[in-house]
């Protein structure tokens, strides 16, 4: 096995979409979580594959799309500053702040470097001993282990002109954040697979008991989706909500203890505000102070920003499952990935791009009539 | 960004400060991993790879059982057949990406 392309076989997806045809009795709503997730099912075409009752809508799970305008302004802030390089993952540099992107801070001249990995910022941090080296920490749990072990390193080392800067969102608190809604139409989860590779599933347990709606940790891979959408279409139908894992080749109920470990050494949790959809309580991580001599907020003073995002966007909408692009009159037309308007166009693994992305920009709204 | 994938571990080294680390292969392209969050791995193991760090180690029995479980799927399936079924979509296309 080599863990890819056996779950990219199309005769079991045949199957796994016969069964849940033969058990579906009546119209379901689900929520992909991870932004991962609506690019595959986005790509290979998955919700398409599914019987009409079954509608798949895309949740807030891309870290990129959901960082706040005002943490972007700030990154740009830094930024631009003649004693900065600036590091940050590839998708974050075409997303728009109020004025720009980083992209054209780059151009004007800015030193603004894409990393594979935060480790390699410390690299570049030792070697530009009279530069100070930032990295745009954003993320979900998935990636909150490896800026953690980049922030722990570089104060076990002693690399002083290394900071980051912050913007970490947490899953379990948006999901609870969603189903509170009063426009709810969720009622069954695919939980996030990676997320949970590092933090398990217990979190997961009292939401789905509070709530009452069904959790499978589900995997990234069309099988993997396909399966998750069966184990939450057989739970509904049978009226349990339980949290169930369908990916144990990499996810347990106890996760990563080493890796969370070391997480709540550098982080703490805090409110956050997430673009397109606010402030949810305690939905974030921030250094903790005992390393704030690597903390860009607070090295760099950069003042609140407020800002305002283009009142046409319905990305929020989008982000919490009440939408879907096509509803959005922009779409496709004014807001495109190469100039766009909201939280859920700006990364491939955003709704609103991951839908441009594959030409659905030039159908006609496949949703509605028959799934209400 | 939250791409997480599985890469076989060719070697295991520690770097001039302490951190474990190792080289990964994802089909052809090689790459330096942390191991420090996967104390467990060994030489020929596969992990799971996020931005250069292992975050698991791929567990083989479990990846079988999976596949196997969904090999046994319409088996199940004839055995509770019911009366109406919606039209078949079988000629529907699968997996209509390119890449
Ligand atoms: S298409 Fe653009 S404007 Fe419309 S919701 Fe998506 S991001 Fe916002």
């Amino acid at each position: 096995m080599k863990y890819l392309d056996e779950y990219r076989d199309e005769e079991l997806a045949r199957k796994i979409v016969d069964e849940i045809r033969r058990i579906t009795t009546r119209p379901w709503v689900l929520m992909e979580v991870c932004g991962g997730q609506t690019h595959s099912i986005v790509k290979y075409g998955i919700d398409r594959l599914l019987p009409n009752a079954i509608e798949l809508v895309h949740g807030p799970g891309c870290p990129v799309c959901v960082t706040s305008l005002e943490m972007i302004d700030k990154a740009h802030a830094i930024a631009q500053r003649p004693d900065v390089i600036f590091c940050s993952f590839g998708d974050m540099l075409r997303v728009p702040g109020s004025e720009c992107d980083l992209l054209v801070l780059k151009s004007r001249g800015a030193d603004i470097r894409i990393v594979y990995s935060p480790i390699d910022c410390l690299k570049i941090a030792r070697a530009n001993p009279d530069k100070k080296v930032v990295f745009f920490a954003i993320g979900f749990e998935t990636t909150a282990p490896s800026n953690a072990m980049a922030v722990f390193q570089a104060k076990k080392q002693g690399i002083a002109n290394f900071s980051v800067l912050v913007s970490h969102v947490l899953v379990p608190p948006s999901i609870a954040s969603i189903l509170q809604s009063p426009l709810n139409r969720v009622q069954g989860f695919l939980g996030p697979g990676h997320v949970c590779t590092v933090m398990g599933y217990r979190e997961y347990e009292p939401l789905a008991e509070r709530f009452k709606v069904p959790i499978v940790i589900t995997g990234f891979e069309p099988l993997d989706i396909l399966e998750g959408v069966l184990m939450t279409i057989r739970q509904l139908e049978a009226g349990s909500w339980r949290v169930e894992n369908q990916y144990p080749r990499v996810v347990n109920r106890e996760g990563n203890r080493v890796a969370q470990d070391l997480v709540n050494k550098v982080f703490e949790v805090c409110d956050r505000k997430w673009r397109g959809v606010g402030s949810i309580p305690k939905s974030g991580y921030k250094l903790r102070y005992d390393f704030k001599e690597h903390d860009a907020e607070r090295i760099f003073e950069v003042k609140e920003i407020d800002t305002q995002e283009p009142a046409r966007c319905i990305s929020g909408l989008v982000l919490r499952g009440v939408k879907k692009p096509h509803d959005c009159a922009c779409f496709g037309k004014e807001c495109t990935p190469e100039h766009p308007f909201g939280a859920t166009m700006v990364s491939a693994e955003g709704a609103c791009a991951a839908y441009y992305a594959y030409g659905r920009h030039l159908e006609a709204n496949p949703q509605t009539a028959d799934v209400a | 960004m939250c791409l997480a994938i599985p890469g076989k571990l060719l070697e295991i080294s520690t770097d001039v400060h302490g951190v474990r680390m190792g080289r990964a292969n994802f089909g052809g392209i090689v790459k330096q991993v942390c191991l420090e969050y996967t104390p467990e791995v060994e030489t020929g193991d596969y992990v799971l790879v996020h931005v250069g760090f292992a975050l698991s180690k791929v567990d083989e029995a479990e990846a079988e059982r999976t596949y196997a479980a969904l090999q046994q799927l319409d088996q199940l399936g004839e055995l509770d057949t019911p009366d109406v079924l919606e039209p078949s979509e079988s000629d529907h296309a699968f997996f209509n990406s390119s890449s």
